[in-house]
């Protein structure tokens, strides 16, 4: 037997983060990487994510601080505990990116993505799209008399549901901006 | 007073007060103005190599056995994408180097223009990281940052790609230390309570190993040392990647030889084996690991390495320490030194008689031949006759490069240079080149496959130029040898293109170039045609016609683990498995 003091599977980053880093079972993460905003830097972020097999389910981008000119990417990705820590070591890794934060393990945080919805239809159909717009906190931002476009905020989920029932109403489009996240709270 | 120049002038200014010497390189259109201030003064050497992706293995040479970043410049398209292989060879062995790539004008950019290439797209995956230098007054301060990223934390090729128009405009001239120096500062110190923890384990262990590699080598001489220090003190054995040969010396006390697929069989049993593994510098390469799921099932697992992307990548570590190999060791002496030096004596006395068990079996053992020339007689006698000189050994790809990591013996770090993550053919030869330039002294010798040796064999044209006496010490077996062995283990002994025909005649090739060539198939000769190799004042081509079949053991079959090696061809047949096949 060995006489070793430590116990195998011992470290200390395992003291607040509880999840079994071999775990076979795929988890959605959100990922927050603060990056300088120079040419090819979101290349950099998507190459290493396509050379390397994983996941995006997500992304947005686009400059937050004009006079830092550093950028926010804000990748939804999932795979095992032990790919999303490889995932953001790869990402701290790459030379021009600052810090990468996971919404998802670091505590409480809000997402919200927008979408428009372009639904056609006439009569009953018209009215009942209208009337689930409005319980849906969705507003009109284009109509015609065979038309609307609805734009909504929410969870990628409250989009989904929204979808959902509009397709049996004539939904013909829908673009997504993909999943906007911050921490919630003071820092 | 910062003075004003062209973007040309400015590469080379930038480039002397980085402290460069030698650059490596080959002229083309978008690079003339470079070239034309090259040609107008003597403080770097440019040497002209025969193509673009020796003047990156080449620097790779240089970087390695000095310590210092290698520097490459070539032309835009052809001259860039020739450079891709040697890059992506210096990024898989975090080798540090500055790659100059011309290019087209900025206005004629995007246009498909002649010899444009999207460098910076090509390159950005088999580089640490790329700029594209759109405007003259960014261009000196682009060149520092390079070399800072280049050789800071874990090292690794760099590329600037600079359009020929910023090549001529002009601007004003930032010095080094002037230059706003980037973010990128990569943690050195390694976390003091998780190296306390390591003594602790150190301390009980009854059956500890290191298992070290070329971050040891990266982390600079002072490691080297310390590394010594710490196994010495400790008297744990210690086995090293093939990476990492010559940071403990192979004379040393705790040295159990090189470790994984053509490991010493001692090594690969003492990582199964060991309680307590302490990795320092090495990343569980495949070739190292075997079978991952059986891989040193029952050691508590330490892990030192500067880049936090290798910790946990392959191998679940349970103290994982990210930091500077000199930085971490320096540390972990002095909590051990200052807690008195303790270790598990008895149990390391045990673990050493079980070690030298496993050394008796003697894995290196083959069957010499009055006839013909064994490969690794010539290596042990190639050994034998230069052990006491000051000597660098590079290598190709193949057999060659196991036999002479099993074979020779390296007692002092960045004296072995070989392709060991990308395993390119032909990086041996123009890596002797860079070697032989950074130590014009010393006996310099690519131990090489007649197959690797042939895809850069146009650098015999710099050997002769720059009267470099590099000896090329070709081990021709008239086969890919290795493709050779993998075909007879696992493709039922179909030799699929697996041979050299119309090989040369190396010695008529040798004189061709001006060279010396000599011609071996004796082993009775072997010694003397050393010998008159060594003692020639020039570049040699050595032609040893050796066994044409011989097999390199001991060998992990793929997919297996560390405790089940091959020691010979007598249980070599059908070793491999369906799962294993697929495995390179």
């Amino acid at each position: 037997m060995s006489a070793l003091k430590l116990k195998k599977g011992v470290s200390k980053h395992s003291a607040y983060d509880l999840r079994d880093p071999n775990a076979d079972v795929d988890e959605p993460h959100t990922l927050a990487v603060i990056v300088d905003n120079e040419p090819g830097v979101l290349a950099r972020v998507i190459g290493l994510f396509s050379g390397r097999g994983y996941n995006i389910d997500s992304l947005t981008v686009a400059e937050v601080d004009h006079t830092g000119h550093t950028s926010r990417i804000t990748i939804v990705t999932r795979g095992t505990p032990s790919v999303i820590e490889q995932i953001k070591a790869q990402l701290g890794r790459i030379v021009p990116v600052h810090e990468v934060h996971d919404l998802t393990v670091e505590g409480p945080a809000v997402e919200r993505e927008l979408a428009l919805f372009k639904v056609a239809g006439q009569g009953d159909k018209r009215i009942e799209a209208l009337r689930l717009a409005e319980i849906f906190r969705a507003n009109v931002v284009d109509s015609t008399l065979e038309s609307f476009v609805f734009e909504m905020t929410g969870t990628p989920g409250k989009i989904d549901a929204f979808a959902e029932l509009m397709r049996p109403l004539g939904l013909s489009e829908v673009a997504r901006t993909g999943v906007a996240a911050l921490s919630r709270g003071a820092v | 007073m910062a003075q004003t120049m062209t973007g040309a002038k400015m590469v080379v200014q930038a480039l002397k007060d980085q402290g460069v010497e030698v650059v490596f390189g080959y002229p083309g259109g978008a690079v003339l103005p470079i070239y034309d201030e090259i040609f107008q003064q003597n403080d770097i050497r440019h040497i002209l190599v025969r193509h673009e992706q020796a003047a990156v293995h080449s620097a790779e040479g240089y970087a390695r056995s000095t310590g210092k970043p290698g520097v490459v410049l070539v032309t835009s398209g052809p001259g860039a994408t020739n450079a891709v292989t040697g890059l992506t060879d210096a990024l898989m062995d975090s080798i540090p180097l500055v790659v100059l790539t011309g290019q087209v004008p900025t206005f004629m950019i995007g246009t498909d223009g002649f010899q444009e290439a999207d460098t910076v797209g090509i390159t950005r995956p088999c580089t640490k990281h790329n700029w594209l230098v759109k405007d003259t007054a960014n261009l000196a301060g682009t060149i520092h940052e390079a070399f800072h990223v280049a050789t800071s934390g874990r090292p690794g090729p760099v590329l600037i790609d600079i359009p020929k128009d910023v090549q001529f405009a002009s601007s004003k001239y930032v010095e080094p230390r002037k230059t706003v120096t980037s973010h990128y500062q990569p943690r050195m110190k390694g976390d003091i309570e998780l190296i306390t923890q390591l003594v602790d384990a150190m301390e009980s262990a009854e059956r500890p190993v290191f298992y070290t590699g070329g971050g040891v080598i990266n982390s600079g001489d002072a490691a080297s040392q310390l590394l010594r220090e710490l196994v010495d003190a400790t008297g744990f054995p210690i086995t090293s990647t093939l990476m990492g040969l010559g940071a403990y010396p192979a004379s040393g006390k705790g040295w159990l030889g090189m470790l994984g697929m053509h490991g010493l069989y001692e090594a690969n049993m003492a990582m199964h084996g060991c309680d307590l593994m302490i990795n320092i510098g090495a990343r569980f390469d495949d070739r190292i690991t075997g079978r991952v799921a059986d891989f040193s099932p029952k050691s508590l697992k330490a892990h030192i390495d500067i880049d936090p992307s290798s910790i946990n990548k392959i191998i679940h570590v349970d103290l994982p320490i990210v930091g500077d190999v000199a930085h971490v060791l320096e540390d972990l002496l002095r909590v051990w030194k200052s807690r008195g030096r303790k270790t598990n004596k008895e149990g390391l006395a045990k673990w050493w008689k079980k070690i030298d068990d496993w050394k008796a079996v003697s894995c290196l053992t083959y069957r010499n031949s009055d006839t013909v020339i064994k490969p690794q007689y010539a290596l042990q006698r190639l050994e034998e006759l230069t052990k006491g000189m000051d000597r660098y050994i590079t290598t190709e790809v193949g057999q060659h490069q196991m036999w002479a990591a099993q074979f020779l013996t390296f007692d002092e770090p960045k004296r072995w240079m070989t392709s060991g993550g990308l395993g390119t053919m032909g990086y041996g030869f123009p890596a002797s080149i860079g070697v032989q330039l950074a130590h014009p002294e010393s006996l310099v010798i690519n131990v090489a496959g007649e197959a690797s040796w042939l895809m850069n064999m146009q650098e015999m044209g710099t050997a002769t130029q720059y009267r470099l006496p590099v000896k090329q010490f070709i081990l021709n077996n008239e086969r890919l040898g290795m493709v050779r062995q993998w075909q007879q283990l696992l493709h039922g002994e179909r030799y699929s293109h697996s041979w050299s025909e119309s090989l040369p005649d190396f010695v008529k090739l040798a004189e061709a170039f001006g060279a010396k060539g000599i011609l071996c198939t004796d082993p009775k000769d072997l010694d003397d045609a050393i010998m008159e190799m060594i003692k020639y004042d020039g570049p040699v081509i050595f032609d040893c016609l050796v066994e044409k079949h011989e097999n390199c053991f001991p060998m992990i079959p793929s997919g297996s683990p560390h405790n089940e090696m091959l020691l010979g061809d007598a249980n070599a047949t059908n070793a491999i498995g369906a799962k294993g096949a697929v495995m390179v």
